[in-house]
């Protein structure tokens, strides 16, 4: 088998191969379905339906889709100059962190302010993980694949200290969950009744906004570039040590916001099973997406739909939830090789693609 | 003679590309083919079938008689023939000994004799020539010495034909002597050699027949009873090369200024700079010759800002430099065009006009003072650079990595004329160019140069250096010989400083 780079870029096969990715990875769980010996069909419309069928479900979806944005932009624009942030996760608890120390009681200003700065201090917080992180692969060329990853058990063990110990709340009954966040802090619901809170529309207002750097500014230029060449972007007498600071730092405070989102906006305080792997689901979020931001927005509709009709689907026709999980995972890889089919035509002995 | 090699109406395409279209030639035992032509030419594509790598899409191969099966490098191999690669192949911390037991051995095999394979090299050594010590590390030889390796890699399989791949692109003069005296030993012994190659006064040289090759088609070729070089050159080009006139040159104030320069070597540079004084002239080209790797590419660096230095001063333009980054020297007004113009030049997979800015990002006509891009503007900017630089393409919306080598070079020569620099750092600005666009880049140097500019140009091709150069300087282990009016230089001279030998 061999691959051999394709000399024009063609805008049709960069559409139509990620939906037939998605497509072929549909077609795979049906096959799990039915090894689990559920009605495919019925099962497809359980989850449909579990994920669009009401107001309900479909403020659920939103919700769920909320951090999935934050962390997907938070691994996009990392990976998008090949710094490999694998540790959403972490940064996420650092905001929510943040979220407490600040949002329960220590500050007190109106609900116009309160919100603002709420997202200030988890921005914060969720960049000042990463900064030493990124200084040490720029300087000393440590793997922020290893210390990104690594800092997620730290800040996670860490979260778990302060909630049985210093943070806990006195009035928990016993619970390991941090004090709930001031009602001025509370991000108002979209819809009465729901769990669809401000979070979602901020989460796509920072999608939007990256959207624009990212294609429209010459720092989003200089961020392309140094993740293509480095050594030709320095070349060029472009910064990039600035560069990379300044995406990283950008890239955790995605992943803080996304830790204001579920402490202020879902849950109303924090507790350690305030993220059931967001930050991972990130990068598939943003693989999925090719690292664009709007479509980001996208994909993590699209893996929101995918949790939360799996929920429904596995009540109505009994399968395990982890289903979910395999499929989220089966389109991430084939829709990886699709992007590469789009990059490359493949050969194996005399069959060409 | 027998015939050794014959290849019978062979093609290849990639893609819409005709790399190569219906050729056929053949080589005998005891011949030196040559095979040249520009860079692109197909000359490589042809080898790699040859040798297995490729599949072509139509044509046969016979060696010694018999058809050979076609994308089998293996079997080309144990049939007897052999191939030298451009760019070695060797692992850097194993001795010698060990590389040419690697290639040679069964991967499943328990222990490897290196007695016996050790007194096979020294046979192989003794009969042709090659000079080699068995248990010498590799990363400690020279350029000559680890391509004498190669060599003796490829006879040790016994082969009876075997394929040099551009061999003197990077040797001394001194050194390709000695590949000579190897090669024609190689023939008196009853093998066939094909040498790729551009330099076409080398190959006049040594070779018994010439083939050659433009734009995948065979355009001729010419017995050794015959040779001719205007219409080889004409052949290889397809038209007249117009070769760069160097004028009179004056000499204008001094623009850069060093005393006493150190420094020490790093992972980017492994080879440090020790105790370097010098000056460069407007209006003037200096060249530095050297044998890679004895730091001309650190001295290039540093003038381009990448390097603190450990001691000494730099003034440019009389200004006491201390702040050593690419962003200060570009505002010195130092243009750095590197020696891998691939990384370290242009972004590959960013397009031509992205490509084309990215030295001005922070110019107000191009982003405004809110960091945003004006697509219209950089537009107007890089179709001009490319007009004027003579840059073709089919849109500037295409990658970068689809131009041609001279493509780029001319593209970033001409991102950098564009920011008007006084001084021009060029390293190694015409490697692997083919002719029209060597002759472009030179002249493009000697207009600069023209106008008043410095140029620092460093190459290892002595001819060009000469050509091009007013004065030239040799850098050897890290210090700098020199200068010397290049008038007065003969190219043997250079050839024994780049090697640590005294001349003057």
């Amino acid at each position: 088998m061999r691959l051999e780079s394709r000399e024009s870029y063609s805008p049709f096969l960069s559409i139509v191969a990620p939906f037939a990715a998605i497509i072929f990875s549909l077609f795979c769980a049906f096959i799990l379905l039915f090894i689990a010996g559920a009605p495919p069909l019925e099962s497809f419309f359980h989850l449909l339906k579990g994920a669009f069928g009401s107001p309900n479900a479909l403020a659920e979806t939103g919700a769920r889709a909320t951090p999935l944005i934050l962390t997907g932009l938070a691994a996009g624009i990392a990976f998008r100059a090949k710094f490999w942030n694998i540790g959403a996760e972490g940064q996420l608890y650092a905001g929510a962190l943040a979220a407490t120390f600040f949002g329960t009681g220590l500050i007190q200003l109106p609900q116009f302010l309160m919100i603002p700065f709420l997202f200030l201090v988890g921005g914060v917080a969720g960049a000042l993980v990463i900064l030493p992180l990124v200084i040490l692969r720029q300087l000393y060329k440590v793997d922020e694949v290893v210390t990104t990853l690594l800092m997620n058990f730290i800040i996670l063990l860490f979260v778990s200290y302060l909630l049985e110990g210093p943070m806990k709340d006195p009035m928990s009954l016993g619970w390991p969950q941090g004090s709930p966040v001031i009602d001025n802090g509370v991000l108002p619901q979209i819809l009465e009744r729901t769990r669809l809170h401000f979070g979602f529309l901020i989460a796509i207002l920072a999608a939007l906004s990256l959207w624009i750097v990212l294609s429209r500014t010459s720092f989003g230029f200089k961020i392309k570039a140094v993740g293509h060449n480095t050594s030709a972007t320095f070349h060029a007498g472009i910064p990039v040590f600035r560069t990379v600071l300044i995406v990283a730092c950008l890239s955790g405070a995605m992943a803080g916001f996304a830790g204001i989102t579920e402490t202020a906006g879902l849950k109303g305080y924090l507790t350690l099973d305030l993220s059931p792997g967001f930050g991972y689901t990130g990068i598939a979020v943003a693989m999925l997406a090719a690292l664009n931001p709007i479509g980001i927005i996208f994909s993590a509709l699209f893996l929101a739909m995918i949790y939360v009709g799996a929920d429904s689907m596995s009540r109505a026709v009994n399968v395990p939830t982890y289903l979910a999980d395999v499929v989220v995972a089966i389109t991430v890889l084939s829709v990886l090789v699709s992007l590469i089919l789009i990059n490359y035509k493949i050969q194996i002995g005399k069959l060409r693609f | 003679m027998h015939t050794l090699l014959e290849v019978e109406s062979i093609s290849k395409k990639f893609g819409d590309l005709s790399a190569n279209v219906n050729i056929t030639f053949s080589v005998s035992e005891g011949e030196i083919l040559a095979v040249l032509g520009e860079n692109g030419a197909g000359k490589t594509t042809l080898m790699n079938i040859i040798f297995g790598h490729y599949l072509p899409d139509s044509g046969s191969i016979k060696f010694k008689g018999s058809h050979i099966p076609f994308g089998n490098t293996k079997e080309s191999i144990n049939l007897g023939i052999g191939m030298v690669h451009q760019h070695f192949t060797l692992a850097e911390n194993l001795s010698v000994l060990e590389n040419i037991a690697i290639g040679n051995q069964s991967l499943l095999g328990l222990s490897i004799d290196f007695k016996k394979i050790e007194k096979k090299i020294i046979n192989i050594s003794d009969e042709f020539g090659l000079s080699v010590d068995p248990h010498a590390i590799v990363s400690d030889l020279s350029i000559g010495e680890k391509q004498r390796i190669e060599i003796i890699k490829t006879l040790y399989g016994d082969c009876k034909l075997v394929i040099l791949d551009e061999p003197t692109a990077s040797l001394t003069p001194q050194e390709v002597d000695q590949l000579f005296l190897i090669i024609k030993s190689m023939v008196k012994a009853g093998l066939g050699v094909i040498i790729i190659s551009h330099k076409l006064d080398e190959i006049l040289r040594i070779s018994d027949r010439i083939i050659v090759l433009r734009n995948g088609e065979l355009t001729g070729s010419m017995e050794k009873t015959n040779f001719n070089k205007t219409i080889l050159a004409e052949m290889i080009v397809g038209k007249k090369i117009v070769r760069p006139i160097k004028k009179e040159g004056r000499k204008k104030e001094k623009l850069i200024n060093i005393r006493a320069l150190n420094v020490s070597p790093n992972i980017g540079s492994p080879m440090g700079l020790s105790d370097i004084n010098f000056e460069l002239f407007g209006g003037e080209i200096h060249g530095i010759a050297g044998v890679s790797g004895n730091g001309q590419r650190t001295f290039a660096e540093f003038l381009a800002g990448h390097i603190w230095p450990d001691s000494g001063d730099i003034f440019v333009s009389g200004n006491h430099v201390n702040k050593f980054t690419p962003e200060e020297f570009m505002n010195l007004g130092i243009a750095y065009i590197p020696e891998d113009r691939n990384s370290d030049g242009v972004v590959g997979e960013l397009s031509i006009l992205e490509n084309g800015i990215l030295t001005e990002t922070r110019n107000p006509m191009i982003a405004n003072q809110f960091g945003f891009l004006n697509r219209k503007r950089s537009k107007d900017f890089v179709s001009e650079i490319c007009e004027r630089n003579d840059v073709r393409f089919q849109s500037l919306n295409q990658p970068a990595r689809l131009l041609s080598g001279g493509n780029i070079q001319k593209l970033l020569i001409g991102r950098w004329l564009k920011r008007n620099p006084q001084i021009i750092v060029a390293c190694q600005p015409t490697r692997g160019l083919d002719e029209g666009a060597i002759a472009s880049v030179q002249s493009l140097l000697l207009t600069e140069r023209d106008r008043g500019r410095a140029v620092l140009f460093i190459t290892e091709d002595l001819d060009e250096l000469l050509l091009v150069s007013d004065v030239v300087s040799v850098m050897f282990d890290g210090k700098l010989i020199g200068p010397y009016p290049s008038e007065e230089l003969e190219k043997r001279e250079i050839g024994l400083m780049m090697t640590g030998g005294d001349v003057l």
